[in-house]
């Protein structure tokens, strides 16, 4: 497998008299793991469902793949999100729906065919995310929100896609738990050569899953380097975010 | 000239956020038109909500039916004796359930049981990001949620309003030969004489055209649902109430349209 390229040039988006996005300019090559850092309510994850398509954008291009997913037929825009998986940050699971069928959803485009292989599939995935087969029939709301968590992980790569994102990956989940998440993802990236995305205030998950980090603040990217140069940044911003600081007469 | 514009201000921003909102829920129509007709068709849900909506209505539908033509019977009966007309009690009954209270009340039970849950139910997926995760998973959210709703409504409603028709008349003819004194022959048979193709056609008509409108306000306010769960509340009440209101004028526009002659 292959991952896919990001591109963003000039995006800008605005909720009313709000900015959120301000002249976004990104660029994520194939098979490399960027993480987003920020502060809450910075538009981490507005800018994700923009790239997605979610959330139309006022300006500015967002290629995924060279596509441009916002003029793309309907017919290319199907086909590139078939090569795309996305971790929403509070699972977004289906209640409706058992954890097997949610699972295997974008696989079967939401109909309950091929139950037995889809649910078979659905098992082996739970176990890569650290969850037992039982499960795969329980819905989702008989699951903790850890547990959810990874249901919706293991959702996301259901499809191998090319590209993925992840938004806030392991919030809710205990240290251990959170590595094991961290690892699945850096094997994505290292192993499979899939291209990541992930939002995450975890700096311990910035380390692990990171080859380059971009901060957002004040709806532009503050800050942009690789994870190794995260510690000596020479930003005092970054390196207040790094360290968990808050400035003098900083009241939150 | 401030003091003027200031005044025209107020019914200037209602009346665009009227014409806005007008604009939204006819877009939103289309859109949810253009995934009815076009595949992928998921019949599977279909189904599910032609039971939701049809199924597990009909008792309210059945009971308010059944307790409003025996209302109406003994209403009519009273009317009428003031002015020695009170035979008409089956050819009123029934001309007033099948044209009117049938598909009227039956479609207003129904916005108030199935719209609020589509809206609550579609608000809840929108606020905790499953219509956005949809979408990431290469289903389009007017194909897998509000077609089938929109279909199921269309479908259904006309076959309650069948069944309410009929329930009404029954209750009508319950209090007519039990209690009024009705012969039992005599007032099936002046039911059968008064009641007439054009009735039952337009009530099916209208239960149809309710169904749509049932379905769309609880799919739009559902859909456009934001601001958590205070959000999802004002949604289920938008819905109703707009079910509600667009039910009363449709029943009007289409009766003046089929009796108005």
């Amino acid at each position: 497998m292959k991952g896919g390229s990001i591109e963003l040039i000039g995006v800008r988006k605005a909720f009313g008299p709000k900015i959120v996005l301000d002249h976004i300019d990104l660029k994520v090559e194939p098979g490399e793991s960027l993480v987003v850092i920020g502060g809450s309510g910075t538009g981490k994850s507005v800018m994700l469902k923009c790239i997605l398509g979610i959330l139309p954008t006022d300006s500015g291009t967002i290629r995924l793949d060279g596509t441009d997913l916002a003029s793309a037929s309907r017919a290319d825009r199907t086909e590139l999100r078939s090569r795309i998986g996305m971790l929403f940050q509070g699972g977004a699971l289906f209640d409706s729906l058992p954890v097997w069928r949610n699972i295997t959803f974008g696989l079967t485009r939401g109909r309950a065919t091929n139950a037995k292989a889809m649910h078979a599939k659905a098992v082996e995935l739970l176990a890569k995310v650290g969850l037992d087969a039982p499960v795969a029939d329980l819905k989702p709301s008989e699951l903790s929100g850890g547990m959810q968590k990874r249901v919706a992980l293991a959702r996301a790569i259901a499809a191998e896609p090319e590209i993925i994102f992840f938004d806030e990956p392991t919030t809710g989940l205990d240290p251990i738990r959170a590595d094991t998440i961290n690892r699945l993802i850096r094997g994505l990236v290292t192993d499979l050569g899939v291209t990541a995305v992930t939002i995450t205030h975890d700096m311990a998950s910035v380390r692990r899953i990171a080859d380059r980090v971009a901060m957002l603040k004040d709806g532009r990217i503050h800050w942009e380097g690789k994870v190794a140069d995260l510690e000596n940044s020479g930003n005092d911003y970054v390196d207040r975010f790094v360290h968990g600081r808050a400035d003098d007469g900083e009241t939150g | 000239m401030n003091a003027l514009v200031a005044f025209f201000a107020r019914p200037g921003r209602a009346t665009l956020g009227a014409l806005a909102s007008i604009g939204r829920v006819a877009l939103f129509t289309l859109r949810a038109l253009g995934a009815a007709v076009r595949p992928p068709y998921y019949f599977g849900r279909l189904i599910e909500q032609m039971l939701i909506i049809g199924w597990f209505s009909l008792p309210v539908v059945g009971l308010t039916a059944v307790f409003t033509g025996a209302a109406l019977a003994q209403q009519i009966f009273v009317g009428g004796s003031r002015f020695n007309a009170e035979s008409t009690v089956p050819a009123v009954t029934v001309i007033a359930i099948v044209r009117e209270l049938g598909p009227v009340l039956g479609g207003l039970m129904v916005a108030g049981r199935v719209s609020s849950a589509m809206a609550a139910e579609l608000g809840t997926m929108r606020v905790t990001e499953q219509i956005d995760a949809l979408t990431t998973l290469r289903t389009d959210p007017f194909e897998y949620l509000i077609a089938p709703r929109l279909i199921a409504a269309v479908i259904v409603l006309p076959l309650l309003v069948l069944v309410s028709n009929a329930l009404g008349v029954m209750g009508g003819f319950l209090i007519g030969t039990q209690r009024l004194g009705f012969n039992v022959t005599s007032y099936l048979a002046t039911t059968r004489q008064y009641l007439e193709w054009d009735d039952v056609s337009s009530s099916l008509v209208k239960a149809a055209v309710f169904g749509f409108i049932i379905a769309m306000m609880g799919c739009y306010h559902g859909f456009r649902s934001m601001g958590g769960a205070a959000g999802v509340g004002r949604s289920t009440t938008n819905a109703v109430v707009s079910a509600f209101v667009l039910i009363l004028l449709a029943n009007l526009i289409i009766t003046v349209l089929v009796f108005g002659t």
